[in-house]
């Protein structure tokens, strides 16, 4: 396949933005409009950044602050596009397994040092090794490069990953499985180049200012981990003419109450709104709160093994509880903030992914009640048959605690049923979620790439995440097809078919971004559901 | 003297050895690990990361290799967590923090705090006295979980007089609020010793002597007074003094002032065992430190104690 027939397999929207970026990054000012002359972006986090180094970060933070001091492969734009970072364009083989990257000769690193394809190399190689011991080392393996288990496991030296310089301006990568969404693989930072001098210089520090090298749009000037950090403009960036954020902030605000009194106080543009405040807010600053699909679902873990409650092993309960749960009621009542109802695990805003008609999702919640009182009582349970109790864990969070206690409500009103709430906190949730020492465990999944099959994948029977051991050859079948098809979403429709039957997890809701940011902030990604931010891309307008 | 200090020192040193080995098996006695995450590690990925950090050795090996690393060269790794960190980076930047506003809210709440302890007692029972005790209840019975949130409110918020958290390398601005929130409990605590051994003493047969000699009311206060009414307290501000230096992870957590107090909480729920052992160390030998302190000074003001 080459480049051009790629492009004719991916959307429509890929075309578009592939076609406008040479004006993709200037600034389109409204009439009356003028740039703020203050162009200082402040934006809260919750906790200290974990790590500077692409090769180690595993967080949405320290990611946020990798994008803006080094630039992959490709980027995304406002709508999650991909677009050309230090790549111009690629060509991939006939069987769509080889990838050849050409790259722009004119980026460089912050040290004037060209950046080159060897740059690349080192720094998968670096990412996968064994030396390194990155908590995201998995995700070389996720893409599929050739010989990457063997080299994080030590059985290979990174040296036989599957990545090559051809020369200084040619990259080679060989992946295993032919995937049509690769490229927008390779925006995720833990692809990014590292400069191997500067590293080997300073192994333990290289990640403090002045020492690190990047070759994105900002350098690091200043970092005082549990309190703020900061990034300015890089002069020596090949898009520097089209930036316009001089000075990114991050204050760290671990209340996030707190935090919206520092906004309100001007102290920030952007902080997180607090679940069930953005009625309230968006009301006194409409033009401030914002909310927009963010790629995470969150649903309830069945677990499907003998340590659960032996009553939810039949499907006719579990689809029961899951048709008694309203969730009008709770995204409009409870979280408040934009979120949308589901019956399917996949996000609905994944691109190249139609939400399929789920029956229940078509039904009101009269019928679905009525139905669920029939499946209770075809199963032996609820008005007349045997008491049934479940227990629900989460992990210590108000927002977690008002879901469960509402839907333990529903499923008494509706069912009879009994609920139990624990929660535990956040370590001791996990051990026990991922141990099956529960009965009902709350979940939530964020997509590593913008395609269904990072959903999916982890209810497939060999998924490490799939913590309601659930398994069923129809459906691990179906998965391992979608990995090659040259269309999987019919295969993902009958995938999440097979889910709202089997119902080994309970969907409940989409997530959304729920934040205010000042409106003086232009150009905000709001179509980009990873929310994967470019500082280089937004821009202040004067108060008006 | 010598020989007391010296008999305090011999207690001391296995105290800090007992503490380092309990936090340590405490800490691993916890569910859950440090690289534990939503998302599973898949376990050659998990073996890479262990073997990195030694969590691979056998326990007492960890154990002695740790305990062996703290008291040779004072290392205390690297932060699990916080992986462009080590333990020391961490109270390197975070320990100055703290050390700052506490030291102000020591300064504080004694200055205050003994003052009103000491007019409340030599007005008992008159409206200052009430005043002054009702102030100290007021401000022990606010907590600064409340009044942390309370002060951003009215200083940030609407006077616009205060930034509503941050250190920027310590400027009196920052330090205001931290200081009020962290020192008023401590203010009130001292107040209330301060106002009883104060009645005390001065109800005490030797106070009564000097009065009927006709000794001036101030000099008697300063002279004979202070010093013994100032025992229970003394003994109160040696672990006072540990905390508030130490930091507050309240007041870290509201304030952002990137102090150490936070890390109790947050490196403890995160399985950072090596922040939450080395926060733990640090607290544990400047408590140990301060309480030898206390008994030297104790000693020195009170004879009888020396034996």
């Amino acid at each position: 396949m080459t480049f051009s027939t790629l492009l004719k397999a991916s959307t429509a929207a890929t075309l578009i933005a592939w076609a406008g970026f040479a004006t993709a990054a200037e600034v389109n000012l409204a009439a009356g409009e003028k740039l703020a002359a203050d162009q200082t972006f402040t934006y809260r986090i919750l906790d200290q950044i974990t790590t500077m180094d692409p090769g180690m970060a595993e967080d949405v933070s320290s990611g946020e602050v990798i994008r803006d001091l080094f630039e992959g492969l490709y980027n995304q734009d406002g709508d999650g596009n991909v677009v050309p970072g230090v790549a111009l364009s690629h060509t991939v083989s006939e069987d769509g397994l080889t990838y050849t990257f050409t790259l722009r000769p004119e980026a460089v690193w912050s040290n004037g040092d060209p950046v080159v394809a060897a740059d690349f190399v080192y720094g998968w190689q670096r990412a996968a090794s064994p030396a390194l011991a990155s908590p995201y080392s998995w995700y070389i393996s996720l893409m599929g490069v050739e010989n990457a288990d063997a080299v994080i496991a030590g059985e290979m030296p990174p040296e036989a990953l599957g990545i090559k310089a051809i020369d200084d301006h040619t990259l080679e990568v060989k992946i295993t499985t032919p995937k049509p969404y690769f490229p927008q693989m390779v925006t995720m930072y833990t692809t990014f180049p590292v400069n191997r001098a500067v590293v080997e210089a300073n192994p333990d520090s290289w990640t403090e200012p002045g020492k690190l090298v990047g070759n994105g749009a900002y350098v690091l000037t200043e970092n005082i981990p549990a309190e703020r950090s900061v990034r300015e403009r890089n002069p020596l960036y090949w898009d520097n003419a089209n930036t316009v954020i001089e000075k990114v902030v991050t204050l760290v605000i671990n209340d996030e109450n707190q935090a919206l009194t520092r906004y309100l106080a001007g102290e920030l543009d952007k902080t997180e709104i607090p679940t069930g405040q953005y009625p309230r807010l968006l009301g006194e600053y409409p033009t401030e709160a914002v909310s927009f699909p963010l790629l995470c679902s969150y649903y309830y873990n069945v677990n499907m093994t003998e340590t659960g409650n032996p009553a939810l092993q039949d499907v006719r309960v579990r689809q029961a509880l899951s048709l008694a749960i309203d969730r009008d009621i709770l995204v409009n009542n409870v979280l408040a903030g934009g979120q949308v109802p589901s019956y399917s695990l996949t996000h609905w805003a994944t691109a190249g992914f139609e939400v399929p008609t789920i029956e229940a999702a078509g039904m009101t919640q009269e019928e679905r009640n009525a139905k669920a009182k029939e499946l209770m009582a075809e199963a032996g349970f609820g008005e007349g048959g045997e008491p049934l109790t479940v227990d629900i864990l989460y992990n210590t969070s108000d927002a977690h605690k008002t879901l469960a206690v509402a839907i333990s409500q529903m499923w008494k009103q509706t069912l009879g049923v009994e609920t139990t709430l624990a929660n535990q906190e956040w370590q001791t949730f996990l051990d026990a979620r991922g141990s099956q020492a529960y009965q009902l465990a709350r979940a939530g999944w964020c997509g590593d790439y913008n395609e269904a099959s990072t959903f999916l994948d982890i209810m497939s029977t060999a998924s490490g995440y799939n913590d309601s051991k659930y398994s069923n050859p129809e459906y691990d079948a179906l998965m391992e097809q979608a990995q090659t098809a040259a269309d999987p979403a019919p295969l993902y429709e009958q995938a999440e078919q097979i889910l709202a039957t089997d119902l080994p997890l309970i969907p409940v809701y989409h997530y959304a971004s729920v934040f205010m940011l000042n409106d003086q902030i232009r150009d905000w990604p709001v179509g980009n559901v990873q929310q994967n931010t470019y500082s280089k891309d937004i821009y202040k307008v004067e108060a008006e | 003297m010598l020989s007391f200090i010296l008999r305090r020192l011999a207690v001391a040193i296995p105290t800090m050895l007992i503490l380092i080995v309990i936090s340590f098996v405490l800490m691993f006695a916890a569910p859950g690990g440090p690289f534990n995450t939503d998302r599973p590690l898949p376990p050659e990925v998990l073996a890479n990361i262990e073997a990195r950090y030694g969590l691979d050795q056998p326990y007492f090996v960890q154990m002695a290799t740790y305990v062996w690393k703290v008291v040779t060269q004072f290392d205390f790794g690297p932060s699990f967590k916080y992986r462009d960190q080590t333990v020391n980076d961490i109270i390197r930047s975070g320990f100055p923090v703290t050390l700052v506003y506490g030291f102000w809210s020591f300064i504080v709440a004694v200055v205050v705090g003994v003052s009103l302890g000491v007019v409340a007692a030599l007005k008992q029972n008159t409206w200052i006295d009430y005043l002054a005790v009702g102030v100290t209840v007021g401000a022990q019975v606010l907590p600064n979980f409340v009044m942390a949130p309370l002060l951003v409110l009215v200083f940030t918020l609407w006077l616009g007089w205060l930034p509503g958290g941050g250190w920027n390398g310590g400027q009196w601005q920052y330090l205001v609020m931290p200081v009020i929130a962290l020192s008023t409990s401590y203010m009130a605590s001292i107040a209330r010793i301060m106002r009883s051994s104060m009645l005390e003493t001065l109800n005490a047969g030797f106070i009564r002597t000097a009065r009927a000699k006709g000794l001036p009311m101030r000099r008697i206060l300063w002279r004979h007074a202070m010093k013994p009414a100032s025992l229970p307290m003394i003994s109160y501000l040696g672990p006072a003094f540990v905390y508030m230096i130490t930091g507050s992870v309240i007041i870290d957590v509201y304030f952002s002032t990137g102090g150490i107090g936070q890390y109790f909480v947050n490196s403890a729920l995160s399985r950072d065992y090596s922040v939450i052992m080395g926060i733990t160390i640090l607290v544990g030998a400047l408590t140990i430190g301060f309480n030898l302190l206390v008994d030297i000074l104790y000693a020195w003001i009170d004879p009888k104690i020396r034996l």
